[in-house]
This record gives structure tokens, C-alpha cells and sequence, in this order.
């Protein structure tokens, strides 16, 4: 197991009091393994993403272990986690073109980056994976305005993966592009897990079908917690979970005209996270709910691999 | 036809002295009829904001011409209580020191003087809960109490209050979640049957697929390929479309890699000048210029 996330909670500090982003979230990501991360806005998964590498002023680090490679990330402690980022730990962030300095050119802002993190500049093998991901290398001559939106972004992925770095998160990488970029950017990621840069690696995004296309396994989270997780093939065929399934209807595929088939939102909206109420989080929107469901269903492996929290399920 | 672009072009004039020069949209022809959906899709870059903006009157276009009922598209008070627009990002669509109603209250002073406050206040109801709103959880509220999907039905409503006829929907699901971005476009079909004809302007192709009569494919500012949005999606034409619909990610099926581009029915029918029609309403622009 190359990460193991154990009971997590990490809370969000308002005036009104604290926001329960993750509420007890444990999981496994094997080696090699790419995992889906999929919700709704506002169920928690950016929070996971962050938390595993920085928790910003306001996130507060309530409960829960996170072990990577054997060793306990101290998620909490800020400066210790210096030794993980961008080592260990890495992550693409949703906005490349802001994640780039805009006043150096690419070449030169990557040297200076290496050499703030102790590491020199491998040129060869710099332009070695930007020819994998398909940018030329006129490119680390460029300002990074110069670059269209697909460029940026892969440059960023080729950036932050120098390292080899053991976990990487990919938070909505592709939720800003093109279907022909996107396409270029998802095989990429996949390429630099076939190559070895990553061990593994979480996919943070909304679009399922996306996933169903380079992740392993896919997590659906509810509210703070998870909901199911399975192997990619067997969520998008076979979900066992109510809102998976209403999550999987609700997508429109190419072919599917309103006039011939109505494809149906999921009503209502997920509970605040400030005062959750008790017992299953997604019982007020559930065509299954039932009396059982004011308890909080346990997250049972329903088969190999196919983690539920339902009771119906 | 209620919207109808003839030969329309844009040309932006770029750089320190406007020296160089970007043609954003070129020789672009279509019409819109009332009650119907058309899809205007295209990747970054593909002019197919920019038309939405000429249409609106929010930008002058460099040649051709933009008529709304045999009138030219002019911008003002006239033409906007026909024809509104809604963007992308609707959290700076409102003025964030203004709750709902305000917004509401301003449709009513400038468009709607003579109705009775009571019953405008009934129609800002019945429009709220067209759009499958509840009128007492969004009236009163500030824009950041309000999710994404509300905030961009409340735009919805807000137009449909002006009784408008036209409604130019820039990407308006792309900031939305899967199941309120179905909602949102039920909606839209909805309206449809009631007369309303809707451009609808994505890089989503699903989407404008689920919901339009007819597809528009632009690439560089030009139109590739339009037609009847099942002969474009099921029997596409162009290289370019059937690279586009190749890149979808789909649940069920593996990434198809983009097929052999074939050869260009524009040069087989013997076409010059314009897009050839290949089928009835199915139009098709020549595919040598970039991969014959």
C-alpha cells in the first residue's frame, strides 16, 4: 500500500463554526493505483486533495492518520510537511495559468524552483518528458503567457512530477479545457504513471466519464464522507450506492437527445456541513431511504474491491 | 426567421497600435426560429463567444449583417426586452451589494413601469417557481448566499420576466454539478416549447447535443460543419467533427483515436464558395484547407 488514510477529519474555522469538510474519510491507494475522486462541489473532495499536501489558515487537522510509503505524514504541522511537498507528495493544481510565474521564462523558473528544493536541473530528462507529453521544447524559451491553456497545463504536470515524487493529486486538471486537449492531458497522466514518475496518483474531478477513462479505482464522496468506492468499471456499471446511481443517470452522453430520453438531476441539495444531522447524510434526497438510514451506515466491502455506505446497498 | 446572421465577420485589431490583426469570425450564416434550441459548439478560440457578444450588441460586427425580425441587432432597451444574454460565471453576473428581489425590482422600474406592485410581485413568484425555484428561499437573499444553480435560474427567471424571446446561453452549465446542470437544461428545453428560441453556446458536445435542433460546428471563427443536430452528430461530415466527437470521453466505450480524415466531399461534389450542402440542411465547409 503506498497510502493509507485512516479516520480523517479536517474542519473548515468560520464565525458560525466549524465546517465539517471531512468527516472521518479512511481509504487505501495501492502502488501504481490512479484513483478517481468524484461529487458534487462542496462534498469534500478538494479538501482531501489539499489536505494531503497543504492545509491552508482556516483547515484544521481534527483526527486521523495519513501514511505514505510506511511513513506518517505530519499533514498538520506545516513546516514539516516541507520534507514531503513536491518530494513525496505533489499536486497539479485546478488553475495552471496561475500557478506559473509570469515573469520568468519557463527554463529559468524551473531552475530556480530545483535549486529551492536542493535539486539540480536534468535538462535531458526536463526535455525527455516534455517530448513525452507532446510540447515542444522552443517552449522553456517562452514566457508562460505565451503558452495556450493545454500547454500550460501540461507544463505544469511535466513541473510538478520532476521529482518522481510518490503521491500525486490532480485537482480538476482538465475542467478548463477542450475535449481534444483534455484527452491529451488525461493520457498524459496516464503516461507518467506508465513511466514510473508517480507511484500514485489521485484524479480530483466532477466528470465521471473522464475518470472511468484513466482512473483504477473511483471514490464517491458524499458530504464529507465517502459513499463508494470500486473498482472504475464495476462504479459506472454496477453502482450500488443510490446517489452513485442517480449521479451515473444524470450524465449526458453523446446520443441522448431530451426529446427521446429526459435524463433527471438528483432534487434537493446536500446538508450543511456546519451541523450535519445524524444518520445517513444523502437519507432527504434517497428514493431508498428507509427508518434504518437515521443510523449512520457503515462503509462495508460488498465485493472485492467494493467498498458501500448504504444499508440498502 | 426570428435571428438570422448573414456572412458576419469580426476582425479585432490587436497589438501596441492595433497593428496586427485577429479575424475572431468569419463569413458566419445561420438563423435561429422561434422555439428552437441551436448549439453553437467549438473549442477555445473558436469565435463562438464572440458571435454570442455580436449578437447581443455587445460588440459591432466588422462586416455582414445581424437582423432580429427583419430589424437590424442594435443594443438598447427595445432589443434587450427581446433578447437576453447569460454567461458563464454567475456569481459576477450580480451586483453583490444587491439581494434577489432588487434585481427583480430594477426588471420592473425600467421595462414594466405601469404594473401594479402586487402584481408584479405575484410574477416574479410565478417566474421563480417556472424555473423550479422556491420564490421565499431566493427572495431576500445576497448572490454569495446562493449556489451556483440558483444564482443561474434566477438569471433565467429574470429573463423570462422581460417575456424575452431570444436567449443567448454562453456556457452557462459549465460551473454547475451533473445533476443541477440536467435541471437547468430541462428547463431550457421546457421554455422551448413555449416559443422561445435559445442559441446555445458550449464546448460540451454532450450537452448540446441533448438539447438542440440543430448543431453548429465552428473552428477558427468559420463554420465546419451545421446541420440537423442528428445528421452532424450521427453521420458528421467534416474531419474536424468527427475528430471533435472522437475525444468525447464516453462511460461505456475506450477513447477512439480520430479516424482517417477520408477524403474531402467538398472536392468530390465539384463545391466551390461557401459551405456545400450535402444533405438537406446539412452543410459541410471544405476539409483540404487543414487535413486533406
Amino acid at each position: 500500500m503506498s497510502l493509507q488514510v485512516s479516520e480523517l477529519r479536517v474542519h473548515y474555522r468560520t464565525l458560525r463554526g466549524d465546517v465539517r469538510a471531512l468527516d472521518g474519510m479512511s481509504f487505501e491507494l495501492g502502488d501504481g493505483e490512479i484513483l478517481g475522486l468524484v461529487g458534487e462541489s462542496g462534498c469534500g473532495k478538494s479538501t482531501l486533495g489539499k489536505s494531503l499536501i497543504r492545509m491552508d489558515g482556516r483547515m484544521r487537522h481534527v483526527g486521523g492518520r495519513v501514511v505514505l510509503d510506511g511513513r506518517e505524514l505530519p499533514i498538520a504541522d506545516d513546516r514539516a510537511m516541507n520534507d514531503f511537498r513536491f518530494k513525496e507528495v505533489s499536486l497539479i493544481p485546478q488553475y495552471a495559468m496561475s500557478a506559473l510565474n509570469p515573469t520568468r521564462k519557463i527554463r529559468r523558473m524551473v531552475g530556480e524552483l530545483l535549486r529551492s528544493r536542493g535539486a539540480a536541473l536534468d535538462a535531458a530528462e526536463l526535455e525527455r518528458r516534455m517530448d513525452q507529453v507532446g510540447l515542444p521544447r522552443e517552449v522553456l524559451d517562452r514566457y508562460p503567457i505565451e503558452l495556450s491553456g493545454g500547454m500550460k497545463q501540461r507544463m505544469v504536470m511535466v513541473i510538478s512530477t520532476l521529482l518522481d515524487p510518490s503521491l500525486l493529486i490532480a485537482d480538476e486538471v482538465t475542467s478548463a479545457l477542450d475535449v481534444s486537449t483534455q484527452k491529451a492531458v488525461a493520457r498524459a497522466l496516464l503516461g507518467f504513471r506508465d513511466s514510473g514518475y508517480v507511484k500514485s496518483m489521485i484524479f480530483v474531478t466532477h466528470d465521471i466519464a473522464l475518470t472511468h477513462h484513466i482512473a483504477d479505482t473511483i471514490m464517491v464522496m458524499y458530504a464529507g464522507r465517502l459513499a463508494e468506492k470500486a473498482p472504475a468499471d464495476a462504479l459506472v456499471k454496477a453502482p450500488r450506492h443510490p446517489y452513485t446511481r442517480l449521479l451515473v443517470d444524470s450524465l449526458p452522453e453523446v446520443g441522448v437527445r431530451y426529446a427521446e430520453r429526459r435524463l433527471e438531476g438528483i432534487a434537493g441539495s446536500p446538508p450543511s456541513l456546519l451541523d450535519p444531522p445524524p444518520g445517513c447524510r444523502f437519507r432527504a434526497r434517497c428514493p431508498l431511504a428507509g427508518d434504518e438510514c437515521a443510523e449512520e451506515p457503515p462503509v462495508a466491502e460488498v465485493a472485492p474491491g467494493h467498498h458501500v455506505a448504504c444499508w440498502k446497498a | 426567421m426570428m435571428l438570422r446572421l448573414d456572412h458576419v465577420t469580426k476582425v479585432f485589431r490587436i497589438g501596441a497600435f492595433g497593428g496586427r490583426t485577429v479575424t475572431a469570425v468569419k463569413d458566419v450564416s445561420f438563423d435561429v426560429a422561434p422555439g428552437e434550441v441551436v448549439s453553437l459548439i467549438g473549442e477555445s478560440g473558436s469565435g463562438k463567444s464572440t458571435l454570442g457578444r455580436l449578437i447581443l450588441g455587445l460588440s459591432r460586427a466588422t462586416g455582414g449583417t445581424i437582423t432580429f425580425d427583419g430589424r437590424p441587432a442594435r443594443a438598447g432597451k427595445d432589443y434587450y426586452r427581446d433578447v437576453q444574454g447569460i454567461f458563464q460565471d454567475p456569481f459576477s453576473s450580480f451586483n453583490p451589494v444587491f439581494k434577489a428581489d432588487r434585481v427583480f425590482a430594477m426588471i420592473k422600474e425600467s421595462y414594466h413601469p405601469g404594473v401594479p406592485e402586487g402584481e408584479w410581485a405575484e410574477r416574479v413568484r410565478t417566474a421563480l417557481r417556472d424555473v423550479r425555484l422556491n420564490p421565499d428561499q431566493v427572495l431576500g437573499k445576497f448572490p454569495h448566499q446562493l449556489s451556483g444553480g440558483q444564482l443561474q435560474r434566477l438569471l433565467i427567471a429574470r429573463a423570462l420576466l422581460l417575456e424575452i424571446r431570444l436567449l443567448v446561453a454562453d456556457e452557462i452549465t459549465s460551473m454547475l454539478d451533473a445533476s443541477t446542470r440536467i435541471d437547468v437544461l430541462n428547463l431550457l428545453a421546457e421554455l422551448k416549447t413555449r416559443g422561445l428560441g435559445v442559441l446555445y453556446i458550449t464546448h460540451d458536445l454532450s450537452l448540446g447535443n441533448y438539447l438542440a435542433e440543430r448543431t453548429i460546428v465552428l473552428r477558427e471563427g468559420a463554420v465546419v460543419e451545421m446541420g440537423p443536430t442528428g445528421d452532424v452528430f450521427g453521420d458528421p461530415l467534416h474531419p474536424y467533427t468527427r475528430e471533435l466527437l472522437s475525444a468525447v470521453p464516453r462511460l461505456h466505450e475506450d477513447w477512439a483515436d480520430a479516424e482517417d480524415p477520408g477524403t474531402c466531399l467538398y472536392h468530390e461534389r465539384g463545391a466551390s464558395g461557401g459551405l456545400l450542402e450535402a444533405a438537406p440542411g446539412h452543410l459541410v465547409a471544405c476539409a483540404r484547407s487543414k487535413t486533406c
